[in-house]
């Protein structure tokens, strides 16, 4: 095994370890060696082909189909140069107040949370597309909303020079999109910091860390890491955590601190999701423009919120409820498709929880409360009367039995969709924002760190990123670990003097 | 992998894509590669399970009717997937639903597959799309 040694190593380099990053280079400055482990890899612009196949095998963890121990929800999270926000569609909401006091973490204020969303916010570009970059997908949603006495948000996205490629998810393949790939990341390594990719980081020790270097595997996108492939021993008198909720909470557990720290893997929330579409007469733009421009917010009233989307064909075809002929007549009519994202805003439940098995992989424990049935069953009822106000002729709900109700079915939705149409492990259901695991709170019998990031008892040891909420955020979470990351960041520069005391630059 | 089970393999990705009966050698090599490739990232326990899950349904299809799958009517192949489907056992619906991901991904996981349903998205975007009359909203370049 090598050994490498450096001051503070930020494990992860999605919205939370890309912040952190960004944040530290005054350490950097000052000859502080700042690295951050990337599991995944990094990919060339070219790379970016926006084949479905490839570049969900490229850039996500299982191809995004990582499966709960249930085998009922599936979970999308990146596993790239970038994490999650090279994947995501770019939506950038600041969280409630009513969130963020429900979630009540002592020294936690939604005013310090907006402040710091909105600096992160200007930081990438987030701004409003204006009416002409609007494709019908989105357009109609808006419509379709109104129809039913219903206001649909746009959603800001940070995108610049946006080409309406309609591949977020994929990567964008003109690097239009801002996420840590292309703004905090590059920022940090010209600030001096250094970034590993296909680093796995096995265990955690006392201020170590047991590394992994892969090489590329025959075929595989991406560059090689930096560093020789092997094991490394690395020294860190400060590491920060950002690997995720799934990932943060299984390095944590495998590295044996679930014993001082109960509550490490628990409070997984994830926003369960299904997919309709609605089947109009004619083509309409939705495999082109940006995928998601409007969003529906019923948190407060039913507890669910409707997204527009906008999925390639095998995710599409996954999603759909049932096969055979039927089936195929609605995946033809793809051209003629408007979509739409139900989300469920569940909460934190016992047993919704986050393991490792015994080699270390992370498991994730998830089971359908009541309650994020009847929020999907009415997501499921809002959203087909969006479609048939928009002029659908046809829609697919996966919550309907069976799930296609003709345009003549409009007035009986009620008792169309039901939430005893939802059957786990047959009704195609994910996720993809996976929160929480290391929740924050005030000591370790309510939590895993403090409203800092900093992990209770083992003040070198920090976590930034979506594994912090202590419940559900209603809403896409980006901005929201970034500004979270930014307060560990803060933290970690506010103690860096103490816990970097006695040591050289770390520059050899 | 999939090779031990390719025939019983395919009756279930035509059972789920019907449209999937008329891909050339060709078409089918390149699907199966795609689910193979999707396999062999996952742990070999899971591997062995879908091995065994599409010899379990050749043989419940061998006792149920008489038939293995592949020689199996269209609507008796669907009847059979229909009801396991909607089995009261979360592991058969478990199985049931893996092996249809499979078969999507043989199908619609191929670029003659997307083109099939449809499907245009490009890195061009707006600017693909210049040629209007082509359909609702098209010539809408930004």
């Amino acid at each position: 095994m090598r050994s490498a040694r450096c001051d503070v190593a930020i494990i992860g380099s999605g919205a939370g370890g890309g912040t952190v990053a960004q944040a530290l280079i005054p350490l950097a400055t000052q000859g502080r060696r700042v690295i951050v482990f990337e599991q995944g890899g990094r990919l060339e612009q070219a790379e970016f082909t926006g084949i479905e196949t490839e570049m969900a095998e490229s850039l996500y963890e299982d191809g995004g189909g990582f499966l709960t121990e249930e085998g009922t929800l599936s979970l999308a999270f990146g596993r790239t140069f970038g994490g999650s926000t090279a994947v995501y569609s770019g939506t950038s909401l600041v969280p409630s107040a009513r969130v963020i006091e429900a979630w009540a973490v002592p020294g936690l204020t939604h005013e310090d949370l907006v402040s710091r969303c909105e600096r992160h916010a200007a930081n990438n570009g987030v701004h409003l597309l204006p009416p002409e970059q609007i494709n019908d997908n989105n357009r109609l949603f808006r419509e379709g909303c109104l129809g039913i006495g219903l206001e649909a948000e746009q959603f800001p996205v940070n995108v610049r020079g946006c080409r309406g490629a309609s591949l977020c998810n994929l990567g964008c393949p003109n690097g239009a999109k801002q996420g840590t790939d292309r703004v905090q990341l590059p920022a940090a390594e010209r600030g001096g910091v250094e970034v590993v990719t296909r680093a796995e980081v096995r265990r955690i020790g006392d201020r170590r860390l047991v590394i992994r270097v892969e090489r590329p595997g025959p075929g595989e996108k991406g560059a090689a890491s930096a560093w020789p492939a092997g094991e490394y021993s690395v020294e860190a008198p400060i590491v920060v955590v950002a690997g995720g909720s799934v990932g943060s909470s299984a390095l944590l557990l495998r590295s044996g601190l679930g014993s001082a720290l109960p509550r490490l893997g628990e409070g997984f929330t994830c926003h369960p999701a299904l997919i309709l579409v609605g089947e109009h007469e004619r083509e309409i733009t939705n495999d082109v423009g940006h995928p998601k421009s409007y969003y529906l917010d019923r948190s407060v009233e039913e507890r669910f919120v409707l997204e527009t989307c906008m999925y390639f064909p095998f995710v599409t075809a996954k999603n759909l409820t049932g096969f055979g002929p039927d089936h195929s007549t609605m995946m033809r009519s793809f051209r003629r498709l408007q979509m739409i994202l139900a989300l469920a805003c569940d909460r934190a439940t016992q047993g919704n929880r986050i393991s490792v098995d015994r080699s270390g992989r992370p498991r994730v424990h998830y089971r359908f409360t009541p309650e994020v049935r009847e929020a999907l069953a009415a997501a499921n009822r809002a959203a087909a009367r969006i479609f048939f106000a928009a002029g659908a002729l046809r829609v697919h709900a996966p919550l309907a039995n069976p799930p296609l109700l003709a345009r003549d079915e409009a007035a009986r939705i009620a008792g169309r969709i039901t939430a005893t149409a939802f059957i786990p492990g047959k009704t195609s259901i994910s996720a993809a924002h996976l929160m929480g695991g290391c929740g924050m709170g005030s000591s370790p019998t309510d939590s895993v760190t403090d409203s800092w990031g900093r992990v209770h008892g083992l003040p070198w040891l920090r976590i930034a990123d979506s594994s912090l909420f202590p419940d559900s955020l209603e809403i896409n979470p980006y901005l929201t670990v970034m500004a979270l990351a930014d307060r560990t960041a803060n933290a970690v520069l506010e103690d860096a003097g103490r816990l970097l005391a006695n040591r050289g630059t770390g520059l050899s | 992998m999939l090779g031990r089970v390719r025939r019983p393999f395919r009756a279930l990705v035509v059972g789920f894509v019907p449209e999937s009966a008329d891909l050339s050698a060709d078409e089918w090599r390149r699907g199966e590669e795609l689910a193979e490739r999707l396999l062999s990232g996952r742990p070999g326990r899971v591997r062995r399970q879908v091995t065994l899950l599409i010899l379990a349904l050749n043989l419940i299809a061998a006792a149920r009717f008489g038939r293995t799958l592949p020689a199996l009517d269209p609507s008796t192949r669907s009847r059979l997937l229909t009801s396991l489907q909607d089995s009261p056992l979360l592991l058969v619906r478990r199985g049931v639903w893996g092996l249809r991901t499979l078969a999507f991904l043989v199908y619609y996981g191929r670029e003659q597959g997307r083109a099939a349903v449809g499907y245009r998205a490009s890195a061009s975007g707006w600017a693909s799309r210049r040629s209007p009359g082509t359909g609702a909203g098209e010539g809408r370049e930004p």
